[in-house]
């Protein structure tokens, strides 16, 4: 099966190292990805909150191009690029009229059937499989593993994992010899695009987040999306301002942990790239 | 009885927001509702009274601007009342009629942003976006501290990215935009 790469803007910039993450795994487990040639922006997180039609149109492209390079599954890493793609394919799959319109708009007409997979679901169907004959060092560390919002939400649309209390992300873990903990904030919102306009409240709700991993000893949160790392990373002077004390634990993309444990250099994996040093390798 | 206000929002979107009965599981899970004029139940609640001056006080609230599409009041509500999907109704009805709160002018122009660059090249720059938003909020030294070690982890891209086609992209924008 020909297999697609959706990377999206975050992964080409300030979160290149998700990319390096995830294309360093592949390669590992021998995974052909193609990257579907001329994709666009997808328009998150900002489309939807201005023209509907547009927010619908750009991912309908991506959608429509994939079709017709001939990708029957197509992986997108950033959870926020997924979302889009999933409602937009169901959005336009309800609504005849509506597919009909956004085909005008993007000219080009698609069946709209392309399967789009969340990094998790890349994992778990390519990879978690083979990970036990390929552990070098296991990852022994207590880990919170953060699925954010847009990964499991919305239930009706994406049918993944558990909305709650999601688990796919823990299971993976325990494959690389972690010890994911029980906490309250796996599914909570980061604060997500309020990281410019408002970094006091991503402060404060990355915060809330921050601090119940570290207080229940997480050494690391785990994480699959590119604005859920960047708000809790990057926005740590924020949180620690919120916090009132300062907070070491890092923040590791899924692909980044399970490519440390089958031996992967943190230099191929970006771990080198991230604000909030890794103090655990 | 002629609902207008909930029949607009049906037609536009889908979403019947007369099945609400008012049981607050959005609110009391709205990551945000603390800094929200209006919690996102108040504000079903106040278009159910189809009265133009509660829909005058939603389309100029903050707290439309603040949601963030997080879905997790969707995911609780035990009508499946899809509220994200009214929020951005809101938002564009906001713009609309040009009634958007003063205290959400920079989340706006961060949207606006964020498309001016996608406009632009098909994909988005961090750095068009952000000097975009730079010029239209004045905020001209936020995050400047962050640029010397953005660089050196090599997160600041500072080429934009573009993509071949992009008659299409520029195409799309003005066809969804004008059909308005």
């Amino acid at each position: 099966m020909k297999l697609g790469f959706y990377p999206g803007c975050s992964l080409q910039g300030t979160s290149r190292e998700y990319n390096e993450s995830v294309k360093a795994l592949a390669a590992a487990f021998n995974i052909e990805m193609k990257t579907i040639d001329d994709w666009n922006c997808c328009g998150a997180s900002a489309a939807h909150s201005v023209n509907k039609e547009l927010s619908l149109a750009l991912p309908a492209r991506i959608l429509a191009l994939a079709e017709q390079q001939g990708f029957e599954q197509v992986v997108v890493p950033c959870a926020a690029c997924y979302n889009r793609l999933a409602v937009t394919q169901y959005e336009l799959n309800q609504d005849h009229n509506l597919k009909s319109n956004i085909e005008q708009a993007i000219e080009i007409p698609f069946n709209n059937h392309v399967k789009i997979i969340n990094v998790l679901q890349f994992i778990n169907t390519y990879i978690k499989d083979k990970i036990a004959d390929k552990i070098k060092k296991k990852f022994e560390h207590k880990v919170a593993c953060y699925y954010g919002c847009l990964l499991v939400r919305p239930h009706k649309i994406l049918e993944f994992d558990r909305v709650e209390d999601p688990t796919s992300m823990d299971e993976l873990m325990k494959t690389i010899g972690a010890t994911p903990l029980e906490w309250g904030f796996k599914t909570e919102c980061c604060g997500a695009s309020l990281s410019i306009a408002r970094t006091d409240l991503v402060g404060k709700l990355s915060g809330k987040i921050l601090k119940d991993a570290a207080d229940r000893g997480a050494e690391a949160i785990i994480v699959a999306c590119p604005m859920c790392h960047s708000n809790l990373d990057m926005r740590r002077p924020q949180i620690d301002e919120y916090i009132g004390k300062e907070i070491s634990t890092p923040v590791i993309y899924v692909t980044q942990a399970i490519g440390l444990a089958v031996g992967i250099t943190p230099e191929k994996l970006g771990l080198q790239r991230h604000f909030v040093k890794v103090n655990i390798l | 009885m002629n609902h207008t206000t909930a029949k607009n929002i049906k037609e536009t979107t889908g979403v019947d927001i007369d099945k609400c009965y008012q049981c607050g599981k959005c609110s009391a899970g709205c990551i945000l509702a603390d800094d929200m004029d209006y919690p996102p139940s108040v504000i079903i609640h106040m278009l159910q009274t189809d009265d133009q001056t509660n829909n005058k006080k939603i389309l100029s609230s903050e707290s439309i601007w603040l949601c963030q599409n997080c879905e997790n009041c969707i995911g609780r509500c035990p009508m499946e009342i899809d509220i994200p999907k009214v929020m951005d109704y809101l938002r564009t009805e906001s713009v609309k009629k040009k009634c958007v709160s003063h205290k959400a002018k920079n989340q706006l122009s961060f949207y606006r942003s964020f498309l001016d660059s996608v406009r632009m090249s098909g994909r988005l720059s961090e750095l068009v976006m952000t000097i975009c938003y730079k010029l239209r909020t004045f905020n001209l030294l936020q995050d400047v501290k962050l640029v010397p070690s953005m660089l050196a982890k090599g997160k600041l891209k500072l080429i934009p990215e573009s993509i071949k086609n992009k008659k299409s992209i520029k195409s799309i924008f003005k066809k969804t935009t004008t059909s308005k």
